[in-house]
C-alpha cells in the first residue's frame, strides 16, 4: 500500500521538466495523471528514484484549435475532453471512448497524455488516437518531433518516447462530420476492456466513403484493423456490407488469453463489435 | 413450542426504523481497527511466501533488522511456542487428518501468501522498507493444486500426512432410518422411470469484504487487549487463550467498527497470534492492517467444491431418491469451521422437497492453495444450487415448467410441521404461496410467452427464465445437535440488561455485528418488550470484558439466537422489578399487570414505571427484604431448533448469443423470513444477499495458476460487480412465524445469497437450452456461455492469467480452475 | 521531505512530507481524518474518495505532494453547521449503508455526481458511481439514496410490503 521512497520534483515549464529527466535518466519516472503510476508504485511493482510531476506545467493542458488539426496538451484531463465542445465537433470518437474510461474519479485525475504514454493495450485511448491518425508531439533536449499514430505505439507498455523525452501534445486531424463509436465489452463496469472497438465513418449517400477502426487489447498495442477499413471504403452503409467487412477485424491481430477470455474469444469477439462500432458509428 | 409474539402497527417491532448507527458512518465519526493509534506503537509488515509449497532453507534477516527504525524482525522459529496455533474448531469425523497450523511456519510453507518472518518498525511504510531487505531462500516441493487430482494424492499438500484426504463424511436415509435407500431408487428409476446425472463446479470465491482486516494488540495493561476486524471476538478470545496459554482472563478481545465479514471474518488469523506473539514479546503496542492484495491472497476464501449428483425419479417427475458425492477443497490447513462447511450443507440438499431417499457423501481434500472455510451461506448455498439446477435439469427431461415439477414434489403448507430425510423438523412455510406472489412480481406468464417468440423467431438475444426455491437452516445451532456433529462449541447466546439510574437501558449482547444493525434492531426489540423509548436503548457488543460471554455473530443467527436471548433477559428484568413495583405501590404482585414499561395495579390509575424502578433499585432507600437492589438481568439462550426461512426467486436474463454476454433484465423474489423486526433492515440484507448470489454466477472467481499462484489476486482480476453491472429488485416477503422463537423470526442474512445463484444460472441455461446446451459453469462469463453455445460443453477453463495492467511480467497461461471439466 | 500547505475541511494545515506519502495516508495519519478509509491498492474500490479542488478524486491515488495549495473536502467536512449534507441524510434515510466502509467514498461521489448533473436518471447513478464497491447493499438502497438527495422518488418507502 505504501510506495518505496522516492525524491520528487515538480517542474513548472517543459524545459525543467526535461533538464530534470536529463539528470536523472532511467531513475526517474514522469507522474502524468499517475491513475496507473501510483497503484503501480503502492505495490512496489516498480520503485523509481525520482518522481517527476508535471502537473504544474501549465502549458501541457488544454485543446487547442490548429487549423486541419486539435492540439490536445498531453496533461489534459479525461473528464475535461469529455465536456470540451471542440473535440465533441472535431473528434468525437475521443469523447466517445473517454467516457467509458476507468469511472468517474478516474477520469477527474487521469491524463490523455499519461493514458497513451502508458501504452497499455487496454487503455482506452490507444485505439481511437491510432485509428484517427493522431501525431504524437515528443519534445526532448533536441527540439520537439512528431511521431505518427502507427508509429507510436512500440510494444506492451512500450511507445516511441524516449527516455529522456516527455509526450507534450496530441495532434488530432479533424474528422469534422464523422459518424463516431467506441464498442467496450467488459464483464463488470470498472475494468479494462477485454475488447474494444473504436470506429469512425464518414458516410456520403448512404456509402461509407472511409473509415477508420481501432483495436483495444487484441495484441500487445492497440491495433489498426486496416483490412476492415480497406473492406469498408465504397460500401454501402448496410448491415450485411459492415457484416462483410467487419469479419476481418482480427486479421493480424495476436490477441492475449487471460481470466477474461481466451485468444479465439477475443478474435471473435473483435469481429462482433467491430460490426456493432462501425452501424453504430454510421448511424444504422 | 413456545408462544408468538404477533406484531402490531404501534409497536416498535415491525417499523422501518432508520438506523442508530448511521450517524457515526455517514459522518466519518469511525473507529474502524487501522483508525486506532497508541502511544509508542508499532507497525508489523508481513514477509510472505511466494511459492505454493516449499521448504524455508533460510531466512537472512540481517539487512532489514539493521535499517532505521525497525525494531526487530523475526521468524517462526524466533517466536516459537508463543504464536499458539491457529485452531480447527470442528473435526467432521474421528480420524479426520488435521495438519498442524502454525501461524508462522519455521520449515515448510503450504501456500502462497503464508507468512514466514514478521518486521517490526516504528511506521508502517518502514516496516514495508525492511520486508522487502528479508532474504529467504526456499526449496521448492510439488505442489498439490488441482482438487480432483489432489484426491487422487498423487502429489501431497503435506508429505508427512501421506495423504490429501481430510475426512470422509457420511449421511445416509436408509442407515439414518430418515428414508429410503438411495442406491435401490437409484436402481429402479434406471428401469422406466429418469435418472439424471450431473456434475456442478463450485468456484473457488474471496469473500472479500470491505474492510481489509486489521489487528492491533496492547500488552500494556494487566489484560492484553487486542482489537480485530473480527465477527467473532469472544471465539478469538478462547482461541488465543487456549493455544499460547496466556489466561483468557487476560486477555480481552475488542471488535470495534467491523467493515462487512460474509464470514470472511469469522477465522482466528495467523496475522492475530503473530501480532499478539510480537507484542507481548516487546511490550509494545503493535498494528498490522492487510492491504488488499494481501487479504485477497491469504484471507480464507470460500465455496470450492466439485458436486456430483444423481437424481432419480418416477416418469411423472415425482423425485424418489438424490445422491450426492462432494469434493470439497479445505485449501492448505483445515480452518477453524473448515470441513464443517460442506456439512453444513449435508441437511439441505433435500431442500423444500419431499423425497423418499437421500445419500449424501463428501470427501474433504488438503491442496497447497489459501485455506477455505465459512462464506455467505456456508454449505447451504453449495445444496441449494445443487438441487434448483437438479430440478430444473428433470423439468427439461420432462418437458415442464420448472415450476410444476418443484411444486409436485415440494412440502405442503398443510404438512408442517414436517420432518425431512435428512432428518430435520421444519416448523413453517408455505412455498406455494411464496411462489404465486414471486410470479406475479416478475410477470412469470409473460414472460415465458415473451421468451417462446423470440426463441422462434430465432433472435440474437435470448431470453432465459430462473426459477429458485429455497429453504435453509438458519440460526446456528442447537448446541446438542452441535455435539452430535462433534464441533468443538455450543450454539447458544447470551444477552443482559443493565437498568441504568437515569432510566436508561444498556443492552449487552454476545453477537458481534459488522454492519447488519443490531444496535437498531435490538433497541426495537427492548424498546417494545420493555416498553421504553427507543432512543434510550442502547446496545453494546464486540467487547470481551463489557460482552463477557457470546458466540459472535454468523449463520444468521443473531436475531434469532441472540434476540431471544435478549427477549429472555428482558423478562427477566421485568420479573425482577415486579417485587418491587408491588412494595413501593403498596399492592400484591398478582394484582399487578406490566403495560406500556408500567407496572399498574389491576383496576386503579396507581401505577410506576421501568425507570422509576430503576431509580428506586439504584437509591436502594425502600426495596423488599428479599430482593437484591438491582433489576438488571441476563439470560443464556440455547435454540432448540434451527428455524427454516424459505422462499422463491425468478430471474429473467437476456443472453446475447453473438457475444455470450448475460444480462440480467428483472429479480423478483418472495422470501418467508416469518415476522419481521425492521423491514428496511431486512430488505437491505436481502439485496446484499442477492448480489453476493449473482456475483458468483456471473462474475466472481478465485483462479490460480500452474505454479499456484492467485491470478486474481486484486480487485482488478476478481471481479466484483459495481452499481453499473446490477439492477434494482422487486423483493416482497410472505409471513409464517417461526414456531422456535418468540419473536418469530427467522433468518435473513444468507437468504439471498442462497437463493439467487441458482436463478441466475437456471435463467442462463434456459436461455440457450433450446441450443441443445444444459449447463454452464460458473462463473456463466460470456466466454463461457459463448463457447457452450459453440458445443464446448459447459464452457472450459478459465485461463490462468491476469491482464499485465500492473506488471511487466509475462503471465502463466495455465489454469487449475475447472480443470477436468 | 517536502512541505506542503493546504486546506482541508476549511482549515489551513502545513506538514512536512514524505514525497511518496498519499494524501489518503495523510488525511488518516497526520490529520486524524480516519472518516476517510482504504479499501484497496488498486484504485477499484473508491472508498477513499475525496473533493480535490471541487472534483472527487481516489485519494489513494494522489501524492500528498500533489496536494499543496489546494483544497480537499472529506466526509468530515461535507455537513455543515451540525446540518447533515441531503446526500448523507439521504444514505440514512434510505438505508443506503450497511457495515459502512464504503460509505464515506460513496457519499463523496454521489456529491459529485450530483453536482455535476441535479437530475440524473437511474442508469446515470449507476455510471456515476461505477467506480466505487460495496459489498453489503447490493447497491439498491444506495441508488435510491441519490435519487431521494434529489428529490426523486420516496426513497426506500414504498419496496416493501409484508
Amino acid at each position: 500500500m505504501i510506495p518505496a521512497q522516492f525524491d520528487y520534483l515538480a517542474p513548472t515549464t517543459i524545459d525543467e521538466a526535461l533538464a530534470a529527466l536529463a539528470e536523472h535518466g532511467d531513475d526517474a519516472k514522469i507522474l502524468a495523471g499517475g491513475q496507473s503510476l501510483l497503484p503501480v508504485l503502492r505495490m512496489r511493482l516498480n520503485a523509481p528514484e525520482m518522481v517527476i510531476d508535471l502537473n504544474k506545467i501549465p502549458e501541457l493542458r488544454g485543446v487547442r484549435d490548429d487549423g486541419d488539426h486539435l492540439v490536445i496538451g498531453a496533461m489534459t484531463r479525461h473528464s475535461d475532453i469529455a465536456k470540451d465542445p471542440q473535440v465533441g465537433e472535431h473528434a468525437a470518437l475521443l469523447q466517445k471512448a473517454v467516457h467509458h474510461l476507468a469511472d468517474e474519479q478516474i477520469r477527474h485525475r487521469g491524463t490523455f497524455g499519461g493514458a497513451l504514454a502508458h501504452a497499455d493495450p487496454a487503455g482506452d485511448m490507444g485505439a481511437p488516437a491510432l485509428a484517427l491518425g493522431c501525431e504524437f508531439v515528443i519534445a526532448g533536449r533536441d527540439g520537439v518531433r512528431n511521431v505518427a499514430a502507427d508509429d507510436f505505439f512500440v510494444d506492451l507498455f512500450e511507445t516511441a518516447i524516449g527516455e529522456d523525452e516527455i509526450l507534450t501534445a496530441v495532434r488530432v486531424p479533424k474528422h469534422t462530420g464523422w459518424g463516431a463509436h467506441y464498442e467496450k465489452f467488459v464483464r463488470v463496469a470498472h475494468q479494462w476492456p477485454i475488447v474494444a472497438v473504436a470506429a469512425a465513418v464518414k458516410v456520403d449517400g448512404g456509402t461509407i466513403t472511409e473509415a477508420r477502426v481501432g483495436l483495444t487489447n487484441m495484441g500487445s498495442t492497440p491495433l489498426r484493423a486496416r483490412a476492415v477499413e480497406d473492406a469498408l471504403r465504397g460500401q454501402p452503409a448496410t448491415e450485411d456490407a459492415v457484416r462483410e467487412a467487419a469479419s476481418r477485424a482480427a486479421e493480424g491481430a495476436n490477441p492475449p488469453s487471460d481470466l477474461n477470455g481466451d485468444a479465439e474469444y477475443r478474435a471473435h469477439l473483435a469481429t462482433v463489435l467491430t460490426r456493432r462500432a462501425v452501424l453504430t458509428a454510421a448511424g444504422v | 413450542m413456545t408462544a408468538v409474539q404477533e406484531p402490531t402497527a404501534e409497536r416498535e417491532i415491525g417499523r422501518e426504523r432508520r438506523r442508530k448507527e448511521d450517524q457515526r458512518l455517514i459522518t466519518g465519526r469511525t473507529r474502524w481497527t487501522d483508525n486506532l493509534n497508541l502511544p509508542g506503537m508499532l507497525h508489523l509488515a508481513m514477509v510472505r511466501s511466494p511459492f505454493a509449497h516449499a521448504k524455508i532453507v533460510s531466512i537472512d534477516t540481517t539487512a532489514a533488522k539493521n535499517a532505521t527504525n525497525v525494531v526487530d524482525v523475526l521468524t517462526g522459529a524466533d517466536l516459537g511456542e508463543a504464536q499458539g496455533a491457529c485452531i480447527n474448531a470442528w473435526a467432521i469425523t474421528e480420524d479426520q487428518v488435521t495438519p498442524p497450523h502454525l501461524p508462522m511456519p519455521s520449515d515448510r510453507v503450504a501456500f502462497a501468501g503464508e507468512v514466514v518472518a514478521v518486521v517490526v518498525a516504528r511506521t508502517a511504510a518502514e516496516a514495508r522498507d525492511a520486508a522487502e531487505m528479508v532474504d529467504v531462500e526456499y526449496e521448492q516441493l510439488p505442489a498439490a493444486l488441482d482438487l480432483k487430482e489432489a484426491a487422487t494424492d498423487a502429489v501431497l499438500a503435506h508429505p508427512d500426512l501421506g495423504t490429501n484426504k481430510s475426512a470422509f463424511w457420511k449421511f445416509d436415509s436408509a442407515e439414518a432410518g430418515t428414508g429410503g435407500d438411495v442406491d435401490a431408487a437409484i436402481a429402479t428409476a434406471r428401469d422406466g422411470g429418469i435418472v439424471i446425472e450431473r456434475e456442478y463446479r463450485q468456484q473457488r470465491l474471496i469473500p472479500a469484504f470491505m474492510e481489509p482486516r486489521s489487528v492491533v494488540v496492547d500488552p500494556t495493561g494487566e489484560q492484553i487487549t487486542v482489537w480485530s476486524a473480527t465477527q467473532i471476538p469472544h471465539i478469538l478470545r478462547f482461541a488465543i487463550a487456549a493455544t499460547t496459554g496466556v489466561p483468557e482472563s487476560k486477555i480481552r478481545v475488542i471488535a470495534p467498527d467491523v467493515g462487512g465479514g460474509f464470514g470472511g471474518k469469522l477465522q482466528q488469523t495467523p496475522e492475530e497470534m503473530i501480532a499478539f506473539a510480537v507484542a507481548r514479546r516487546i511490550g509494545k503496542p503493535v498494528k498490522f492492517t492487510e492491504t488488499r492484495s494481501e487479504s485477497l491472497m491469504t484471507a480464507h476464501h470460500g465455496r470450492d467444491q466439485w458436486q456430483k449428483m444423481t437424481l432419480a425419479a418416477d416418469k411423472d417427475g415425482k423425485v424418489t431418491g438424490l445422491k450426492v458425492e462432494l469434493l470439497a477443497d479445505l485449501g492448505a490447513y483445515v480452518a477453524i469451521i473448515g470441513g464443517g462447511v460442506p456439512v453444513l450443507g449435508a441437511f439441505m440438499f433435500n431442500s423444500i422437497y419431499k423425497f423418499p431417499a437421500y445419500q449424501f457423501n463428501c470427501q474433504t481434500v488438503l491442496t497447497n492453495k489459501t485455506w477455505t472455510d465459512a462464506y455467505r451461506g456456508a454449505g447451504r448455498p453449495e445444496a441449494t444450487y445443487g438441487i434448483e439446477r437438479m430440478m430444473d435439469e428433470l423439468a427439461a427431461e420432462l418437458g415442464e415448467d420448472p415450476i410444476e415439477v418443484r411444486r409436485r414434489n415440494w412440502i405442503d403448507a398443510s404438512e408442517f410441521p414436517f420432518t425431512t430425510v435428512a432428518g430435520l423438523e421444519y416448523d413453517s412455510g408455505d412455498y406455494e404461496k411464496a411462489t404465486q406472489r414471486a410470479m406475479e412480481m416478475l410477470g412469470y406468464d409473460e414472460l415465458r410467452a415473451e421468451q417462446k417468440r423470440r426463441r422462434d423467431a430465432g433472435d440474437r438475444v435470448q431470453l432465459g427464465i430462473g426459477v429458485s426455491t429455497f429453504t435453509e437452516m438458519c440460526g446456528l445451532a442447537p448446541s446438542r445437535v452441535l455435539g452430535q456433529l462433534n464441533y468443538g462449541a455450543g450454539g447458544w447466546e447470551h444477552a443482559s440488561v443493565r437498568m441504568l439510574a437515569t432510566g436508561k437501558v444498556e443492552v449487552i449482547t454476545g453477537a458481534s455485528a459488522h454492519g447488519q444493525g443490531h444496535e437498531t434492531a435490538f433497541s426495537q426489540i427492548v424498546a417494545d418488550r420493555l416498553g421504553v423509548p427507543f432512543e434510550d436503548v442502547e446496545v453494546l457488543h464486540g467487547d470481551t470484558q463489557i460482552s463477557h460471554k457470546g458466540l459472535d455473530t454468523y449463520g444468521s443467527r443473531s436475531l434469532v439466537v441472540g434476540g431471544e436471548a435478549l427477549v429472555k433477559a428482558v423478562d427477566k428484568v421485568i420479573e425482577k422489578a415486579k417485587p418491587l413495583a408491588a412494595h413501593l405501590l403498596e399492592a400484591n404482585a398478582e394484582d399487578l399487570e406490566y403495560v406500556g414499561g408500567r407496572f399498574g395495579v389491576r383496576g386503579t390509575d396507581q401505577g410506576v414505571t421501568i425507570q422509576e424502578l430503576a431509580g428506586a433499585a439504584f437509591a436502594a432507600h425502600n426495596y423488599p427484604e428479599d430482593m437484591e437492589p438491582s433489576l438488571d438481568a441476563e439470560a443464556t439462550y440455547d435454540p432448540v431448533n434451527f428455524n427454516y426461512p424459505h422462499g422463491t426467486h425468478l430471474c429473467a436474463v437476456e443472453v446475447d448469443t453473438e457475444t455470450g454476454q448475460v444480462s440480467i433484465r428483472k429479480y423478483a423474489c418472495c422470501d418467508d423470513i416469518g415476522n419481521i423486526i425492521n423491514p428496511l433492515i431486512v430488505a437491505g440484507q436481502v439485496h446484499g444477499g442477492l448480489v453476493q448470489g449473482i456475483a458468483q454466477a456471473l462474475w466472481e472467481e478465485a483462479v490460480y495458476d500452474d505454479s499456484g499462484t492467485l491470478v486474481s489476486g486484486s480487485f482488478t482480476d476478481y471481479l466484483l460487480p459495481t452499481t453499473a453491472d446490477t439492477l434494482s429488485f422487486e423483493v416482497d416477503h410472505t409471513t409464517s412465524p417461526s414456531l422456535t422463537n418468540t419473536l418469530g423470526t427467522k433468518g435473513v442474512g444468507e437468504a439471498g445469497t442462497i437463493a439467487s445463484t441458482p436463478a441466475v444460472v437456471n435463467a442462463v441455461v434456459d436461455a440457450v437450452r433450446h441450443l441443445g446446451i444444459n449447463d454452464i459453469q460458473m462463473p456463466c462469463t460470456p466466454q463461457r456461455v459463448w463457447k457452450a453455445i459453440q458445443g464446448a460443453g459447459s464452457g472450459g477453463a478459465t485461463p490462468g492469467a491476469a491482464m499485465p495492467h500492473f506488471s511487466e511480467d509475462q503471465p502463466g497461461q495455465d489454469s487449475t480452475e475447472g480443470a477436468g471439466a | 521531505m517536502t512541505r506542503i500547505s493546504l486546506t482541508v475541511d476549511g482549515a489551513k494545515v502545513a506538514d512536512d512530507v514524505e514525497p511518496r506519502m498519499l494524501l489518503v495516508q495523510y488525511l488518516r495519519e497526520r490529520l486524524g481524518k480516519t472518516g476517510t478509509v482504504v479499501g484497496c491498492d488498486t484504485s477499484n474500490c473508491g472508498a477513499c474518495t475525496v473533493h480535490l479542488d471541487g472534483t472527487s478524486v481516489k485519494s489513494c491515488n494522489v501524492l500528498a505532494v500533489q496536494a499543496d495549495g489546494c483544497e480537499v473536502t472529506t466526509i468530515e467536512g461535507l455537513a455543515q453547521d451540525g446540518e447533515l449534507h441531503p446526500v448523507q441524510e439521504a444514505f440514512r434515510e434510505c438505508h443506503g449503508l450497511q457495515c459502512g466502509f464504503c460509505t464515506p467514498g460513496m457519499i463523496m461521489q454521489s456529491v459529485a455526481l450530483l453536482k455535476d448533473n441535479p437530475s440524473p436518471s437511474e442508469e446515470e447513478i449507476r455510471l456515476g458511481l461505477e467506480g466505487n464497491l460495496c459489498r453489503c447493499t447490493g447497491y439498491h438502497n444506495i441508488v435510491k439514496a441519490v435519487q431521494h438527495a434529489c428529490g426523486q422518488g420516496a426513497g426506500a418507502q414504498q419496496e416493501v410490503t409484508a
